[in-house]
């Protein structure tokens, strides 16, 4: 079974934790990214409130930290997210998951 | 998920090994980074810091980790920085330095000390430090026990206005601290069952973007925390952030009107008889000339002065009186305006009459763990009484003599040093500051100033624009993962192991030890970090049971009990009885202690002195109001400007901030470089289009200076360049001393040409003396617009 990323995107502030500890987990070179985030807004709606949210995007040099996984560990991304707006595990741990509230999404960077 | 799980397998664990790594457990102090002492694991490999990530065993950060420490290394081993004391050989400002010995380096300071000595007095030293940092006990004995002077103070930093107005305010009003409480004085977090802990209903972001600033030891993600367990929100911001969107309401207020705000919201719950009476008849002094004083202050009225909807304030305390359980977190922008006081006697005001007093959920009153005090004024005691009346700022007694996080007043030190009077500073010593990248509110001003000195040592992680400036020696300062100490500030008490070495680098402790022994060796029993830290937890700290290794080693982080409504329970004042500890024994809504020093008792609020409504020529001439100094996440105030560090390739270039019909109407564009100026000074930085401001409001960057450009004046790290402190003034603080106008200023905005900028910031003030400099005898700041006409 393939492991999923899900991301809870009404709480994700967009504060670089994840990017910046996949750069030093992976030992990415500048300009190299894991996983980026992604921002659409601030933009106002029609009904006086704004649409503002953010998305970190697991990038094709993201491997679900594989070897972090051997060892026992969680993804440095999940691990470290100060929102904690970001849940890792098999694609059927969370799609039961992803259900249970909105503004939700999954991530297969690999199968 | 791996059946395996390598975190629980070394719970408890202090250190080990995994592969070529030794993990650590410990935790962290600025610098680099902030205030607030994550638990972290370093991981080193051959003494070397390779990988920090957060430990999940801290209670403080639960396993999560800012950007900030999670790019520690590439800060530890920047190849930017000094690893050994450094010797002055050209003038000031050529950037020619002779590396030294700690040794020769501690000869020319002690020399240089009793020289000072023998020809002005011990208070003729002044020691500065950056906010919040590790030092901010060290640097304060070193001060006033090695060097006997009483002037310590943070660096240059206008009307003390970094949380100290609001903790003076707190603690004159009620005695106590109170702070948002989003559960974080138990190690069982967001526990429900096995602490009295509830969730707030409502947390009110006022002034302060949490989750980017992490500041005064808050940790940005408990709101998220609280917001994910249902907690509803209220933002006060110019500017919307990422909690104002997730906000019930937003208060879009003008900068520099908090103070207003806050009036009209005590009105509403007064006169709709929506506050506690409970809580106020049992707890409160002064209520009813409180009710008088906000009498005036109408919904209607403070709307056209915050630029507000009136609904949205009415609608705003409706919500905080009417929750049941409610917490604000505040920041900054309350200290930085002249009515700083005041405007935190009113949110003060707000929670004791919406009854959030110690109860769970609400702001509860704090102490730090294990009543260890030691800051701004350990080792004060040593100076003798004379001495200590020689503070510079004496006559502001909330400030100096009240013992309310006290410390010299900037300001004047900076007209002492301008003036000699009351008496000459000749010797300066700067400890992790970066005052005219940052602080200092006038840059030109106390760059001008600095220049005079006979001695200036800098102690710095980096060579900064004010080592390179001024510095006749530069001492290099160990970073958090070099350091064996201990940190409290409120809760827990932590502990810290140094895990490697750069260069020749030295720890505060160290530093400060080494000279204490020359000039006071009395002061200085402890030979070492260990051994201080000992000190401080055996003698300083009542209630802890341990030293230094006990806390490094065994506890690493430590919660002290901790119970809600200490006011019932006689826990507050010296004397077991119930009640706070002033003196009516009661929250004090007309504060007595200010009665008696001659300051208004009560909350209230007045225009910024350069505002569209108090300076109509000057906004005419300057059409936007200027707020300054938003948090981003990439940086530290000045630090973390490296271009090496991720910070940088996230937020290479400062930049400001307006709405996109006020850029059309001046026909400037996304990533524009612009002037922002005024009757002061100008500076560069690059346009970002903030579709969510007000079209009158600007918001510009500070901390600015570039590692890579040339070192040398005129450049100084382009320090002036774009730097928002050539704007503003310095000097104009509150009548107790305390706030001053960072965030209410005025500006104008045009693009940058090859015309009009031939002549940059740096050159002007490095070369030309330029921007404001005359001094205005009739009130002792610098004459308006004396010097520089754009």
């Amino acid at each position: 079974m393939a492991n999923a990323l899900l991301i809870d995107y009404e709480y994700c502030t967009g504060c670089h934790a994840c990017e910046v500890s996949c750069k030093k987990e992976k030992n990415l070179a500048r300009g190299q990214w894991g996983i980026k985030i992604l921002t659409d807004g601030p933009r106002e709606l029609p009904d006086d409130k704004w649409e503002f949210n953010n998305i970190p995007m697991p990038t094709s040099l993201c491997d679900l930290c594989a070897e972090r996984l051997e060892s026992g560990k969680d993804p440095s991304c999940v691990h470290n997210c100060p929102a904690n707006c970001m849940q890792f595990g098999t694609v059927e741990e969370m799609s039961k998951e992803v259900a249970k509230k909105g503004n939700r999404v999954i991530f297969v960077p690999v199968v | 998920m791996a059946e395996k799980d390598y975190f629980a397998e070394h719970r408890g664990q202090f250190q080990w090994e995994d592969g070529d790594y030794t993990v650590t457990r410990t935790t962290v102090w600025s610098g680099p980074g902030c205030h607030d002492g994550c638990g972290v694991l370093y991981y080193t490999k051959d003494g070397k810091l390779e990988k920090v990530e957060g430990d999940p065993d801290c209670a403080y950060n639960q396993g999560t980790l800012c950007m900030r420490c999670l790019e520690m290394p590439e800060v530890v081993n920047n190849p930017r920085r000094p690893s050994k004391p450094l010797k002055r050989a050209g003038e000031r400002g050529e950037d020619k330095w002779d590396e030294i010995t700690w040794d020769e380096a501690y000869d020319i300071i002690e020399a240089k000390v009793r020289e000072i000595w023998r020809d002005y007095a011990p208070e003729s030293i002044a020691c500065m430090i950056g906010t919040g940092r590790a030092n901010c006990w060290q640097i304060p004995y070193m001060c006033y026990s090695a060097f006997g002077s009483p002037n310590f103070c943070l660096g240059f930093l206008s009307g003390e206005s970094c949380f100290q107005p609001r903790s003076a305010a707190m603690a004159s009003m009620s005695g106590d601290f109170f702070i948002a409480d989003c559960s974080q004085q138990f190690e069982s977090r967001y526990d429900e069952e096995n602490t009295e802990w509830r969730c707030p209903e409502l947390i009110i972001n006022w002034g302060c973007n949490a989750v980017e600033s992490n500041s005064d030891n808050f940790y940005g993600g408990w709101i998220v925390d609280c917001m994910q367990r249902g907690s509803k929100m209220i933002t006060v911001d110019p500017s919307l952030t990422w909690l104002a969107s997730r906000s019930e309401i937003w208060l879009r207020l003008r900068p520099g009107t908090d103070g207003a705000l806050a009036m009209a919201m005590l009105n509403v719950m007064i006169k709709e008889d929506i506050y506690d009476h409970d809580f106020v008849e049992k707890w409160c002094y002064g209520f009813d000339e409180l009710a008088e004083r906000v009498k005036e202050w109408t919904p209607a009225r403070a709307a056209e002065i915050c630029w507000v909807d009136e609904a949205d304030i009415v609608a705003a305390a409706r919500m905080y009186a009417g929750a049941k359980n409610a917490a604000m977190q505040w920041g900054l922008p309350i200290d930085q305006a002249v009515m700083g006081i005041p405007t935190a006697q009113a949110l003060n005001a707000l929670w004791a009459l919406t009854g959030n007093i110690d109860n769970p959920g609400g702001n509860i009153v704090i102490r730090n763990a294990f009543d260890q005090n030691v800051s701004y004024n350990y080792g004060y005691n040593n100076l003798p009484a004379e001495v200590q009346a020689k503070r510079i700022g004496a006559e502001y007694p909330l400030m100096s003599k009240a013992g309310f996080s006290s410390t010299a007043h900037s300001d004047s030190i900076l007209q002492a040093i301008e003036t000699g009077k009351p008496y000459p500073i000749r010797m300066l010593w700067l400890t992790s500051t970066n005052p005219i990248a940052n602080m200092a509110s006038d840059a030109p001003r106390v760059y001008r100033a600095l220049k005079t000195l006979d001695f200036v040592v800098v102690n710095d992680l980096f060579l900064t624009p004010t080592a390179v400036a001024f510095a006749d020696l530069f001492l290099p300062a160990a970073m958090s993962p070099e350091r064996d100490m201990q940190r409290v500030w409120w809760v827990p008490l932590r502990g810290m192991k140094k895990v490697c070495q750069y260069g020749e680098c030295k720890s505060d402790d160290t530093i400060v030890t080494e000279i204490g022994k020359r000039l006071h060796p009395e002061n200085f029993p402890w030979n070492n970090d260990q051994e201080w830290t000992d000190n401080i937890l055996r003698t300083e700290t009542p209630g802890y049971d341990g030293g230094y290794h006990e806390l490094v080693e065994r506890d690493i982080w430590v919660y002290p009990g901790f119970q809600y409504y200490k006011h019932e329970k006689g826990l507050l004042r010296a004397d077991g009885q119930p009640g706070f500890s002033t003196p009516s024994g009661r929250i004090e809504l007309w504060n007595t202690v200010f009665s008696l020093w001659g300051y208004d008792p009560l909350p209230d609020w007045a225009e910024p002195s350069n505002s569209p409504y108090s300076s109509p020529e000057l906004y005419e001439k300057y059409p936007f109001v200027l707020t300054t100094g938003a948090r981003h996440i990439e940086f530290f105030h000045s630090e973390h400007r490296q271009p090496e560090l991720t910070s940088r390739e996230l937020y290479p270039d400062p930049c400001f901030e307006m709405s996109p019909k006020s850029a059309a109407d001046l026909d400037i564009k996304e990533g524009d470089w612009c002037w922002l100026e005024n009757h002061r000074g100008r500076c560069r930085q690059k346009l970002r289009i903030n579709p969510t401001l007000d079209d009158r409001v600007v918001r510009a960057d500070h901390g600015w200076w570039f590692p890579e450009k040339d070192a040398a004046e005129p450049s100084l790290y382009g320090v002036f360049d774009s730097n928002i402190n050539n704007l503003l003034p310095q000097c104009e603080n509150g009548v107790t001393g305390y706030g001053a106008p960072y965030k209410n200023q005025l500006c104008k905005v045009y693009k940058c040409t090859e015309e009009n900028s031939k002549e940059m910031p740096s050159i002007c003030v490095s070369t030309k003396d330029g921007y404001s400099k005359a001094m205005d005898e009739s009130n002792g700041d610098v004459k308006v617009g004396a010097i520089y006409n754009g």
